[in-house]
């Protein structure tokens, strides 16, 4: 079990499944004398010709190859590709070699307590693995300890206890065969290592399936490994190229009003970052209060479009006033001249034109708008408080 | 019947224009056979290399419209290597050669020359309509014999071929007496055209009734066409953008309102959203809509439109318009027939898609349904059982979910109970793709069910040989199955060897399949040909090694015998 403890002394996250599942693996009684040889921090001696491939990859893997001393391999079937291996990434072949370490399934072989799955098993090609572009994760596949496998739940010796593995930013060694849902929700699809994988159990019996976790982070990973399977997703070339030729097109147009998009920052006070929207995505100013709404969370322009004349877009100042009234927040806008303007009081399209940038300030500072002098004095005020600290500290100096 | 007269019999088969109906008629007895061959007019070919020209001719002397099929399916994905084969010459210069009065030629994946488009073109005096469908190998020059050469040319059909556009003058050498053009479509050429010579010609062919540019062709010249050809029923814009207050923009709405016959709309190769208003008085009218390749237009807009379009029967679209547009969809367009939603983004980033929820609002809103292609992120058993409910009728249902193997995101299964209630409740199904994560059990229900079932195509799915099995012995009236990345082996590819001769094709690719067991099928089939591509010479090294896997495998019946133009990476066994 050496990746549980490596999870452990990395991270400590599941500790106590990973003693649950070591004590519970028993049963895998040869495996017991390998893992008090284990070292995992001196994996580096790792002698397996194996871990000459994934030398890149940390001392994760190096555990990997004590799972294969331990022999908690199972027999993948078909697992003999190698046919495959020289259309993978550089560490696809070496995880490819490394294959047989990663039990998945109850082994033919009868070593059915370790049915840990690594969620890399797989008689072949899994989707994750002919996706060439996971060698950008190799390293987070087998890195850092955490991992997860799965104990089939169809083997009734077996615990159905997981071991979580933890993996830098989102790479996740595919999660498919996770019976406990965790937090850190590893990707499938995405970061999966290049074992031929399956990204689900491949128990015959099939049962296993009902632990099989989803990735469904997938929509909020960043694409790491976004490399294309040849033959998926199945749309037709001419289709793929010419969207993406269009696509090219109207990425080039930035900030610019032009037919594609329309692109502005959108600061907010207290944020540590900016976000960056397409105005050409909303047609009305009630879908850019939500949108907002839903990137910053606690902006909200509130019901200012019931409030006007039907068909009628715009928002008197007074009565934006009073929405914001219970709101903490204001949405302002820099136009073409560089004046900070409130949003909302002319039509759309006419704002739309003018708009360079957003800003979310506080109402606080928002009632302070048509004063600009108010600010500026603030500010100065705040330089000169700031400056006469300075002086202070280089007269005691 | 033996006393029947056969000209008797050549007037009722007259009737007959399927041709599964009259293959089932020449099957009867040898004097049927024989008054249809005959007074067969219209021949289709499934697969070009089941046959050869000359015994397509031999049976059929009275052929006047050929339809031939080349690639595999799965060439569209980049799958078959570019010089696989399909070449339509040996076609085109056997029918030439033996005076054949073509009229139509329509082909799909296939390999097309200039030089056989200038045979075409110069061989058949009668040569009428040309229909070309993700085909490639051809150039404009190709094109421009076509347009000089084939005098009663009614109709040259591009629908997203592969052509180097050499940006000749092809549409100029349609002579002045061309007049007999009634559908036009070069959608797919990249290259500029000579707009003066596109407008001349659209102004003499008073016949037209379908035209599809390409996004060379500005606003201004549509606007032009469109104001002398208002009786056109089919219309693919080619660029769409123009400013809203300019007078070409104003004459362009003028001229679509007059345009009252127009019921296929689709283009907008290029488009400015703020330019799409001007079709809203058309869209009553619209029966078909293909906004598939209309990048840049927001879901909001997208639903404005579709809200004027209550009689849409065909729907293709980009799934930016959301779940939420979905649901106008349903609400607005309760003829609908057939929708396609294809993903905008092709790389998976998640955000302006659809879900399983649009899916639920269409079929609970379009009872008849009967054709979906559905990209989506998501997809659930629930949804799915759902969608069976309320649409029984689906013949053609292809679910592509973009990431392949993953299950139902609520409950964690797999996706078999969903893809079992639709072959359950679909009796008419013919078509079904799968995806998302599943197990043999989804093939257990194919088989049982899904009893009209004639293609089947399968990715990252099952777990053993069990799943293609059950296809197999289930499926009786199964035409095409294709299989990528799945755990099917030897076992099941070898169990019913004459399964095959009943069906057309079988594609396997990335499965478990030894080339001893390929061999071993091609031995005791030798009407099948079995061929193997190996690409990147995997297997020159070790040809005799029978235990090695191999990539990709296709196999179909043929009379024949292999054919003789595979390439060198192309074995049959």
């Amino acid at each position: 079990m050496s990746p549980p403890l490596i999870g452990v002394e990395g991270e400590g996250r599941g500790n106590v499944s990973i003693v649950t599942a070591s004590a519970s693996m028993g049963c895998v009684s040869q495996n017991g004398s390998e893992l008090k040889e284990r070292n995992y921090l001196g994996l580096s001696a790792c002698s397996s010709g194996d871990s000459s491939s994934v030398s890149s990859v940390s001392e994760d893997n190096k555990s990997n190859l004590n799972l294969k001393a331990t022999e908690l391999r199972l027999g993948l079937p078909g697992s003999q590709s190698p046919e495959r291996v020289p259309e993978h990434s550089q560490l696809s072949s070496g995880k490819f070699e490394e294959k047989p370490l990663f039990p998945l399934l109850p082994s033919n072989d009868g070593i059915n307590a370790s049915s840990q799955k690594t969620v890399v098993s797989g008689n072949k090609r899994g989707f994750s693995d002919t996706m060439g572009g996971f060698s950008e994760m190799k390293g987070s596949a087998y890195n850092e300890g955490k991992w997860m496998f799965h104990i089939a739940g169809s083997e009734s010796e077996t615990p159905q206890s997981v071991v979580q593995g933890k993996f830098p930013g989102n790479a996740g060694i595919n999660a498919g065969l996770m019976s406990r849902p965790s937090g850190s929700q590893p990707n499938i699809m995405k970061e999966v290592p290049s074992k031929p994988s399956q990204e689900r159990s491949r128990a015959s019996n099939g049962n296993s399936h009902n632990e099989i976790k989803a990735s469904n982070n997938s929509s909020s990973a960043p694409p790491a490994a976004k490399a294309q399977v040849v033959g998926w997703p199945p749309i037709r070339s001419f289709r793929k190229n010419t969207l993406a030729t269009t696509s090219k097109n109207n990425d080039e147009v930035d900030g610019k009003p032009g037919p594609g998009t329309l692109f502005v920052k959108v600061s907010m006070d207290g944020a540590p970052y900016l976000r960056k929207i397409d105005l050409r995505m909303y047609s009305v100013y009630q879908e850019l209060s939500s949108a907002l709404e839903k990137m910053f969370s606690c902006f909200t322009i509130g019901q200012c479009g019931s409030h006007g004349a039907p068909g009628k877009e715009t928002l008197s100042e007074s009565k934006l006033r009073d929405i914001l009234h219970g709101s903490e927040y204001v949405l302002t806008y820099e136009d073409k001249d560089g004046d900070w303007m409130l949003v909302g009081d002319v039509p759309w399209e006419m704002f739309i034109e003018s708009c360079k940038r957003l800003k979310i300030m506080k109402s606080s500072d928002a009632i302070g708008l048509d004063d600009e002098c108010l600010e500026l004095v603030w500010r100065d005020w705040l330089r000169i408080l700031t400056f006469q600290n300075q002086s202070n500290y280089s007269v005691s100096l | 019947m033996n006393y029947f007269p056969e000209e008797v019999l050549e007037h009722v088969f007259d009737f007959l224009k399927s041709h599964r109906d009259r293959n089932a008629v020449s099957l009867v007895c040898k004097s049927w056979y024989r008054v249809e061959r005959f007074s067969r007019e219209r021949v289709f070919i499934g697969n070009c290399y089941a046959i050869n020209p000359d015994r397509l001719i031999e049976r059929f002397p009275r052929l006047r419209s050929l339809t031939l099929k080349g690639k595999p399916h799965f060439a569209d994905f980049n799958l078959v290597p570019h010089d696989w084969g399909g070449f339509v010459y040996p076609w085109i210069d056997a029918m030439a050669k033996r005076g054949v009065n073509l009229e139509e030629l329509r082909l799909k994946r296939m390999v097309v020359s200039d030089e056989g488009l200038e045979l075409l073109s110069r061989s058949f005096v009668n040569f009428k309509s040309l229909i070309l469908v993700s085909c490639e190998g051809f150039t404009t020059d190709g094109l421009a014999a076509i347009a000089s050469n084939c005098r009663f040319l009614r109709e040259l059909d591009l629908q997203e071929n592969e052509v180097e556009d050499h940006r000749g003058q092809w549409l100029s050498c349609f002579p002045d007496s061309c007049t007999s053009l009634v559908s036009l479509n070069f959608a797919c050429l990249k290259g500029e055209v000579n707009l003066a010579a596109l407008e001349r010609l659209m102004a003499r062919s008073c016949n037209l009734r379908s035209l599809k540019l390409n996004h060379a062709v500005p606003l201004d010249t549509l606007q032009k066409i469109l104001a002398q050809a208002p009786q056109l029923v089919d219309l693919g814009t080619g660029s769409f953008v123009s400013d809203p207050d300019s007078e070409t923009f104003r004459r362009l709405r003028t001229a679509i309102q007059k345009c009252a016959s127009i019921k296929s709309l689709s283009g907008f190769l290029e488009v400015a959203p703020c330019c799409l208003p001007a079709i809203y008085p058309i869209c009553l009218n619209l029966t078909t809509l293909n906004l598939s390749y209309a990048q840049g237009i927001h879901g909001s807009e997208l639903i404005k439109l579709i809200r004027h379009c209550g009689k849409l029967q065909r729907l293709w679209i980009l799934d930016c318009i959301g779940d939420k547009g979905l649901g106008v969809v349903a609400s607005t367009c309760k003829e609908l027939q057939e929708l396609r939603v294809f993903p905008s983004d092709l790389h998976g980033d998640g955000h302006a898609a659809v879900t399983e929820e649009g899916l639920v609002a269409i079929s609970a809103g379009c009872p008849k349904l009967h054709s979906l292609l559905y990209f989506c992120q998501q997809m659930t058993n629930a949804a799915l059982i759902t969608v069976a409910k309320n649409c029984p009728n689906f013949t053609r249902f292809r679910l592509c979910i973009i990431n392949p193997t993953i299950p139902d995101p609520v409950t964690m299964q797999p996706l078999d109970e969903g893809f079992g209630a639709i072959v359950q409740s679909c009796k008419g199904l013919r078509r079904l793709s799968l995806s998302g994560l599943l197990t043999d059990q989804v093939f257990l229900y194919i088989g049982m069910y899904a009893e009209q079932l004639e293609m089947l195509s399968v990715a990252f799915a099952g777990d053993s040989d069990k799943g293609m099995l059950c296809v197999l012995n289930g499926c009786k009236k199964l035409k095409k199955l294709e299989i990528m990345d799945s755990p099917f082996g030897n076992l099941a590819l070898l169990t019913d060897v004459g399964k095959y001769e009943t069906m057309r094709s079988l594609w396997m690719s990335s499965c478990e399949v030894t080339l001893g067991g390929c061999k071993t099928l091609a031995k005791k089939m030798p009407r099948l040909n079995v061929e193997i591509i190996n690409e990147g010479d995997q297997m020159e090294a070790t040809p005799d090694d029978d235990r090695q896997k191999v990539e990709k495998m296709y196999l179909y019946r043929s009379l024949v015998g292999a054919r003789r133009d595979a390439p060198d990476f192309v074995w049959t066994l």
